[in-house]
């Protein structure tokens, strides 16, 4: 009888719980498809509506899905000479401005990571203040400037290029993850530093090298700062400069009222003005949402690389 | 962990010092060099570079205490003592500098900090793994999306004749709003999207750290009859604290730098009363005024303010939680 009391009681507390467990999960799954839509959604739509009619997403017809195809957008952003201009710059930049950023994170990673390397603790003391303390912006402006590096293509890719950050990360997988017996062995074989760095840690260290190749080279693709303070110089403008006379101050492709058209050519130039600034937006995150699926498990490792150390 | 390890690597160095106790520091520097001579030289390159670029700068500090003149340079221009500083005080923009630069910090830590966690915990408890995943990669790709794109799509999404969301406003029956060009509206609009920006890739430290608990606490847990929310507050938060507050410490450390590129470009004409920040005074003094002094003074003041909440909420956590940066 005892025995009936206490399993029905059990079952009910149990039966409480699963209650309580199955709450949590719907709510749980609602939730996660309210986020879904609140990630996808704005992304969704600057896609439809840099393909559907201007006129339509214009009224704002164009919510969910698109209304009327029309690549005229498109056809009229790519008659823009600074949208190519900047694509140039950009690719330079990025390119460029990435194998840079790898030499000197090796050229500081890697004698960093050596055991007999005496320096070593002090290089990394200088390294580490450099991450808290600054001189600030009209300070190393001036330096910059004293280099007679303003409006040139150096002063977008030199200054910054050494993550100290990146530098870490990549120090500790010289260190936790490449066996000291390859050293000796190396040693042995009358191999010098330099010798081994080349033969053998940078072909084992593969995978630290695309994390960090990848970390340096978005920051060089959506580098605006840089222009912004270093360089007017028109031929050397990057695409986010161009990206943001034409969707933040408007400086570009607007349509003045004056401009002797007739009134239905004229809306319809206004109608596009808009629609371009989506496809803006498309032609120029293009090259990162298409390297994006293949490198994000590459991106997440890198977080957590950088996690461990700290 | 780090400190231990250097500890270690010191008490060894000592150990060795003990038994050849003869040679001098120069000695051993000497032989060093000979053997390393390759790393010494590799290592030369990036010290120029930091040393050109992060410690001549901070030479110019210097500028703050001085009244720029371009024939005399840096170190040539004379002192003016604390002018640049006084000038900044007695301004009538320093308090609402000031005031801006802290709302839009505190606004983005109290919002933007606990909600990846709590993000990253409803992923751990969702159970169809293909949405998991799906909802996972979705939520990193705005991350990179750039400062300049994303403040083009909030402008052109909240326009107030035809942005999208006002449109959809209208569809739901309310009146459509200027939301770029009122003052109240702006702290709200950079938090929030920076949320939406942020919130998947912060996300992944915790769900890390979350995959990093011991199961049988779980399965400890279950056999007493614990509930998932109980489970969350009694098995994950606890492991995982020590992320956390790193994390933490880490956010206050840099709450007086707000990013300088987004807020400059949402800035406008008439949201400027709650959009203007420090970082963007010191641009606009410096570079488009060309007061250098005045602006490195204002500069080293954001810092200043920058180190001493770093080092006192690494000083809290070491005393509250004994976790710590250093």
């Amino acid at each position: 009888m005892e025995k009936n009391i206490e399993k029905r009681a059990a079952n009910k507390a149990h039966k409480k719980l699963i209650s309580a467990d199955k709450t949590f999960d719907v709510a749980n799954v609602v939730i996660m498809i309210l986020l879904f839509f609140i990630f996808a959604w704005p992304l969704w739509f600057v896609v439809i509506a840099s393909f559907s009619d201007p006129g339509e997403v214009w009224r704002g017809n164009v919510i969910l899905f698109p209304k009327g195809f029309s690549i005229d957008s498109y056809t009229e952003i790519l008659k823009y000479k600074e949208i190519w201009i900047g694509y140039r710059n950009t690719i330079f930049y990025t390119v460029v401005g990435t194998v840079i950023n790898l030499f000197m994170t090796v050229c500081m990673a890697y004698p960093l990571s050596r055991k007999k390397f005496m320096p070593k603790n002090i290089l990394m003391v200088l390294c580490m203040i450099t991450m808290y303390f600054g001189g600030g912006l009209i300070p190393s402006y001036l330096v910059v400037k004293n280099l007679h590096m303003i409006d040139t293509v150096w002063a977008m890719m030199i200054p910054g290029c050494l993550s100290v950050y990146n530098m870490i990360i990549m120090r500790s997988y010289f260190v936790n993850s490449i066996p000291d017996s390859l050293e000796e062995a190396a040693t042995l074989d009358g191999a010098g530093p330099v010798q081994y760095l080349v033969k053998v840690v940078l072909p084992l260290s593969k995978p630290v090298i695309a994390v960090i190749a990848l970390y340096y080279m978005v920051g060089h693709w959506n580098d605006f700062f840089s222009a912004l303070i270093y360089v007017n110089d028109k031929n050397l403008l990057p695409l986010q400069t161009f990206l943001r006379n034409l969707l933040v101050t408007n400086t570009v492709g607007n349509v003045s009222q004056t401009q002797n058209l007739n009134p239905e050519l004229l809306q319809k130039k206004i109608y596009l003005a808009q629609t371009i600034k989506y496809s803006a937006i498309i032609v120029s995150t293009l090259p990162v949402l298409c390297i994006y699926p293949f490198v994000q498990k590459y991106f997440v490792k890198g977080v957590m690389i950088g996690a461990i150390k700290g | 962990m780090k400190r231990d390890k250097k500890g270690k690597g010191a008490a060894q160095n000592g150990g060795l010092l003990a038994a050849v106790p003869q040679r001098s520091f120069g000695d051993r520097l000497l032989k060093d060099f000979k053997g390393n001579w390759s790393l010494y030289l590799m290592v030369l390159i990036p010290v120029t570079y930091l040393i050109i670029f992060c410690y001549i700068p901070m030479t110019g500090i210097q500028l703050a205490f001085k009244e720029y003149r371009v024939s005399d340079g840096i170190w040539g221009s004379p002192w003016v003592g604390l002018y640049n500083f006084k000038r900044f005080f007695k301004s009538y923009k320093f308090v609402m500098l000031l005031k801006n630069t802290i709302l839009i910090n505190v606004y983005s830590l109290v919002v933007g900090f606990p909600i990846p966690i709590i993000f990253a915990l409803m992923l751990n408890y969702l159970r169809m793994k293909k949405f998991k995943k799906t909802i996972q990669m979705l939520s990193y790709a705005p991350y990179f999306i750039s400062t300049v794109v994303m403040s083009g799509m909030i402008i052109i999404f909240l326009d107030p004749n035809t942005g999208v969301i006002n449109k959809v406003l209208e569809l739901l029956g309310f009146e459509a709003m200027n939301f770029m060009g009122e003052a109240k509206y702006f702290k709200s609009i950079y938090v929030w999207s920076s949320v939406w920006q942020g919130m998947g890739w912060a996300s992944i430290i915790y769900i890390a750290a979350l995959s990093g608990v011991d199961y049988q606490l779980h399965e400890a847990a279950i056999v007493d009859g614990a509930s998932k929310l109980q489970r969350i507050f009694h098995v994950d938060l606890p492991s995982i604290k020590p992320t956390i507050i790193m994390l933490l410490i880490l956010q206050i450390g840099s709450l007086m730098s707000v990013g300088f590129e987004k807020v400059f470009l949402l800035q406008n004409q008439l949201n400027m009363s709650s959009s203007d920040v420090l970082s963007t005074y010191v641009y606009r003094v410096g570079l488009v005024d060309n007061d250098y002094g005045y602006s490195t003074a204002v500069g080293l003041f954001n810092s200043l303010i920058n180190m001493f909440l770093l080092i006192s909420a690494n000083m809290i956590a070491k005393r509250t939680t004994n976790e710590s940066l250093w």
